[in-house]
């Protein structure tokens, strides 16, 4: 089987269950970040990875990881309780926050020449997963699967119109801190694999594919993760043939995907 | 969806001192209303009155002083008032892969829309659906329909729990006047034929004139309320709708 010859090196066959856990996961959240129109939002969050990093530095913290998805889960608290209250549009007021924060991460991170000890984080790389980390995107899948059963139907509904919301008694305020914080954790835990460049790419993808050419819910779904997981597949089997960063090659691979069903939803009028 | 009954008269809303206020600044105060079931009761007032508030207040999205009862005239027994709620536009997008279904069940059900379709949960929506003559729509994506689809679509929503209480924004864009004339004869026929009470905020005069039976004129608080005759020949009506009124006259 020379097809499979690439899953007999250890990191290989890591990577592959890591993209097996994080392209339905992200194929999953995509639709809910395309349908609220937060995909600036999600990239904002990405970026507050490396402020998160440097705060951690700064308190002498030695878990970084932790630092940073807890700066990330604040920081989306933040961003969107000031979104809800300051006059002005939502995409300006992110933008001055993220802005801000990546500065301060920079200049943080970057003090005495040190920076490329962290570049690593800007692409990512999935082949250096280790069994543990991919036990911690398990769990969080799981968290978002029950989230998802339990909270969609209320998410569309606040997304659809807030007041009709709630009228039917469901908090608008709870439901969109909590899918904040959601998306907040999945962006931590999978930054270091996927990489801050690109990881909104592949949240926002699929997603927008699938919308190219869904008309209800369950097709879009359905669409949004086999869009992902396809291309997440084939894009780490590219990548190891080709020699090329896998996060990158799933990217390209999505953004295909985007094009083909662009055009074809054009032509059936969907 | 409730079996078609005949208001009983027996239920009332009360609305005592209610207000709202957004800091310092007082959008709504010492609001007193009674609405009976069966009647239709018609809000207006100039731009800036306080309309959607009063509406968003009591849907409890505002924080408001003041009571909202839900009575029982007979025993004075105070009962959970279920509200429906009619919108005037949805935040939805062209290309926004949402069905009828997939709105109507995620307001109304816990079965996730994201997975099968609900068969139980379809065919109460269908039948809700069909009293708007709406049923076709079921699979249609929502932004894809005409500004009178959505109302009809809407007000299904709206009634599908048996409300005893029906609060609508009058759509403004959208919608034509034959479409116009079909939303106010249609909510005319939900008061007559089914056990609820409905406050409509509305920005046409003359509808108010030809189909409501109460009418709420509201600056604030409550200038005047009354029948159409009371309040339409007040002074402060005269004085809110100077400019307009010499068109009612015709």
């Amino acid at each position: 089987m020379k097809m499979f010859s690439w899953l007999q090196y250890d990191f290989m066959k890591y990577a592959f269950l890591a993209v097996l856990i994080i392209t339905p996961l992200f194929g999953l959240m995509g639709t809910m970040i395309v349908n609220r129109k937060m995909a600036f939002f999600s990239d904002a969050l990405g970026h507050s990875a490396l402020t998160g990093i440097a705060v951690g530095v700064v308190f002498g913290v030695k878990n970084t990881n932790l630092s940073m998805v807890i700066f990330a889960v604040v920081f989306a608290l933040l961003l969107n309780q000031i979104s809800s209250r300051v006059a002005a549009s939502t995409d300006t007021v992110i933008s001055v926050f993220s802005s801000f924060s990546i500065a301060l991460g920079l200049a943080i991170l970057s003090k005495g020449g040190n920076f490329s000890r962290y570049s690593s984080i800007l692409v990512g790389d999935i082949l250096s997963i280790t069994p543990q980390e991919i036990l911690y995107l398990a769990l969080i899948f799981l968290i978002t699967l029950v989230f998802w059963l339990f909270g969609f139907n209320k998410l569309l509904a606040v997304s659809l119109n807030r007041t009709l919301a709630k009228s039917r008694h469901i908090s608008a305020a709870w439901m969109e801190n909590l899918f904040a914080v959601l998306t907040a954790l999945i962006v931590m835990v999978s930054i270091k694999w996927v990489g801050i460049l690109i990881i909104n790419a592949l949240l926002i993808l699929p997603a927008a594919s699938a919308r190219n050419i869904s008309e209800t819910m369950r097709e879009y779904h359905f669409f949004s993760i086999l869009f992902s997981v396809f291309s997440g597949v084939l894009g780490l089997v590219v990548s190891y043939h080709v020699n090329v960063a896998a996060g990158p090659a799933i990217v390209i691979l999505a953004s295909v995907i985007y094009f083909v069903t662009y055009v074809w939803g054009r032509k059936h009028n969907l | 969806m409730q079996k078609i009954i005949k208001p009983c008269g027996l239920h009332c809303i009360k609305v005592k001192h209610l207000g709202v206020s957004l800091g310092q600044q007082i959008i709504l105060e010492d609001i007193n209303l009674h609405i009976h079931c069966g009647s239709l009761n018609a809000v207006i007032g100039r731009n800036g009155a306080g309309k959607s508030t009063l509406i968003r207040a009591i849907l409890g999205e505002m924080e408001h002083t003041g009571t909202i009862e839900f009575k029982d005239r007979e025993n004075g027994k105070i009962q959970k008032l279920k509200i429906g709620y009619v919108p005037q536009a949805l935040n939805i997008e062209k290309q926004t892969p949402v069905s009828v279904y997939d709105m109507i069940a995620a307001y109304h059900s816990n079965a996730p829309v994201f997975l099968r379709k609900s068969r139980k949960i379809s065919e109460k929506i269908q039948e809700c659906l069909k009293i708007f003559e709406a049923d076709y729509l079921l699979d249609q994506q929502v932004c894809n329909l005409s500004g009178g689809e959505l109302q009809r679509v809407l007000l299904s929503m709206a009634i599908l729990d048996s409300p005893n209480l029906l609060l609508l924004d009058e759509p403004v864009s959208g919608i034509d006047q034959n479409g116009m004339e079909l939303f106010y004869q249609t909510i005319y026929r939900l008061k007559e034929n089914y056990d609820l009470a409905v406050i409509l905020i509305s920005h046409d005069l003359e509808y108010v004139r030809r189909y409501a039976d109460q009418v709420i004129l509201l600056d604030k608080t409550v200038l005047r309320q009354g029948s159409v005759k009371e309040v339409f020949q007040s002074q402060e009506f005269a004085e809110v709708f100077q400019a307009e009124r010499s068109k009612i006259k015709k």
